[in-house]
């Protein structure tokens, strides 16, 4: 018998997994995964990863262009024992989505950062993609996608435009690969046009994002102009899905698990709906609508309930010339992550429906607690080779019009 | 089949869990009510590295004779692995997943001689 272990045993140098891990270790096994299926030599894009903003508050405040606030703001960081992050809103739902601490990543990454030539979240970034196997990854923020729902709109103007400044100016310009949907401050139509002429050509922005979790309608003449120039810019708009607790449809949930699973589609399926049968895909047939973070099982559900309904109103949404779902799979694009693949069958419906081979681009949402890996659309066996392609990066490649030509380093550790 | 050294049994306190390279692959040894069980590093569900999780209790919630709940509790019998990355919660003693049996671990082969432990991959 062969006995390895003759000099004694090889323990692990990593025994308990705990927010103190290193990225890399804690992905070690996805490295390895990603590499058995040759993804160095694919292009994967990951259009929807986060980096934890908050983290960064100190620095992201300094950014505030109206010179009251940001000076309240410093003062606030700078001498507030236990300071939370000054003028954001939250989910008290962001407390619990570790499960207790079950999964430590998403209650934070305290790993040690030796390199101090870039900002933290850049390295951070460098060893998720490094680890994941992926070539260009999208970061957005985390708790501010909940400040659609902040009851003083100006404070998402202030505090979006000092984001989307701090990560161009300390995060893009920094690594080719990192790239982002700049924030638009949604719920005040002519501060989001703004950004739009401002900040739409910076270097690593590749596109525009509204924050789902809002009650304003997407549908509103306020937005045309916006859209209009989105559509003229070539560069998606994406509608990033989030929960919101407050909400009254959720108000009788009492499971963050159940509030979770619900708001993070509920929000994109009004959107959707409103987006669909008031015409937005017929009145700007180039713009480009991205749909982030909600999963995939939703859009079937809602092609079959507007198509029904549509044949026997159409009178109700007179601008449509085709049936909803098919806006909803020619004119929209869609996310992978969380992809539901509990129901095998049912998922290789829903990815017919979609037209995954053109419409769908992979996404991680790493770091949080139901993030996705490419080697999830390697596996699937229903799909060609040239689908998972274009699934894990050409189509991405293609919307927004980045260089298809692997990049990453995905060596063995 | 190579064979790898786990420690010996002496190293092991009750509740403890020993991950061990074992050349290409990965084992948990856990020492759970005075035995030894061991499992692949490779979670069921995305292939993550669920023996490198949390050694918690099992979540229970009892039902009142009048079919009313007012808290939850940790079983003192049932003890579970979950794995870092996306939490499936998984018994060290059995493998199950707690929610569904069919989602399971892979059992790795331990001997033990001479008060040594040894595991077969």
């Amino acid at each position: 018998m062969n006995i390895q272990g003759r000099i004694g045993p090889q323990y692990s140098p990593i025994q308990e997994i705990s927010v103190h891990t290193d990225t890399r270790d804690i992905l070690a096994h996805a490295r390895r995964n990603a590499i058995r299926r040759g993804l160095q030599d694919w292009f994967v894009c990951d259009i929807d990863a986060h980096h934890v903003e908050t983290v960064s508050w100190k620095e992201i405040v300094t950014y505030i262009e109206d010179p009251v606030v940001r000076d309240n703001a410093m003062r606030f960081q700078a001498e507030r024992l236990g300071a939370p992050p000054y003028g954001l809103n939250g989910d008290l739902g962001l407390r619990y989505q570790s499960v207790g601490g079950r999964i430590p990543h998403q209650d934070g990454q305290r790993e040690i950062v030796e390199e101090t030539g870039v900002h933290r979240d850049v390295t951070l970034t460098r060893r998720a993609m490094d680890s994941l196997g992926i070539d260009n990854m999208v970061v957005f923020p985390t708790p501010m996608l909940f400040l659609g729902m902040h009851p003083q709109p100006e404070m998402e103007v202030w505090l979006g435009g000092a984001y989307n400044r701090w990560l161009i100016d300390r995060i893009l310009s920094e690594d080719e690969r990192i790239k982002s949907l700049v924030y638009l401050p949604f719920n005040t139509p002519n501060e989001a046009e703004r950004t739009v002429e401002e900040l739409g050509d910076k270097k690593g922005v590749i596109g525009f994002c509204v924050t789902s979790t809002r009650h304003k309608p997407v549908h509103h003449n306020d937005y045309m102009r916006l859209y209009s120039m989105i559509e003229a810019t070539g560069k998606p708009l994406a509608f990033h899905a989030g929960y919101h607790w407050q909400d009254p449809s959720l108000a009788t949930v009492n499971r963050f698990l159940g509030m979770h699973a619900l708001g993070f589609v509920w929000c994109n399926m009004v959107h959707m709906t409103n987006w669909i049968l008031n015409g937005i895909p017929e009145r700007f047939p180039k713009l480009k609508a991205l749909w982030v973070e909600s999963g995939l099982a939703w859009v079937p559900f809602l092609m079959q309930r507007l198509d029904d309904q549509y044949l026997m109103r159409p009178s109700e949404a007179p601008q449509l010339k085709r049936m909803p779902s098919e806006y909803m799979n020619h004119n929209c694009f869609y996310t992978t992550q969380p992809m539901e693949t509990t129901h095998p069958k049912a998922l290789e419906i829903t990815l017919e429906m979609i037209r995954a081979e053109t419409q769908l681009m992979f996404s991680s949402d790493w770091p949080h607690y139901d993030f996705d890996l490419p080697q999830e659309i390697c596996d699937l066996p229903f799909l060609t080779e040239q689908a998972k392609r274009n699934i894990l990066g050409l189509n991405a490649a293609r919307i927004f019009n980045l260089d298809p030509t692997p990049v990453k380093k995905l060596i063995a550790s | 089949m190579p064979e790898f050294s786990a420690g010996k049994v002496t190293d092991y306190a009750d509740g403890d869990r020993k991950v061990i390279d074992c050349g290409e692959q990965e084992v948990g040894i856990f020492k759970i009510d005075g035995e030894f069980f061991a499992w692949h590093n490779r979670c069921a569900h995305r292939a993550g590295p669920v023996c490198q999780g949390r050694i918690m209790k099992r979540v229970i919630e009892p039902v009142a004779d009048d079919r009313t709940i007012r808290r939850q509790e940790y079983d003192p019998s049932e003890t579970n692995i979950v794995c870092p990355w996306h939490g499936y919660e998984y018994s060290i003693k059995t493998g199950f997943h707690q929610g569904n049996s069919r989602v399971r671990l892979r059992k790795a082969d331990i001997t033990i001689r001479e008060g040594e432990i040894y595991v077969r991959t």
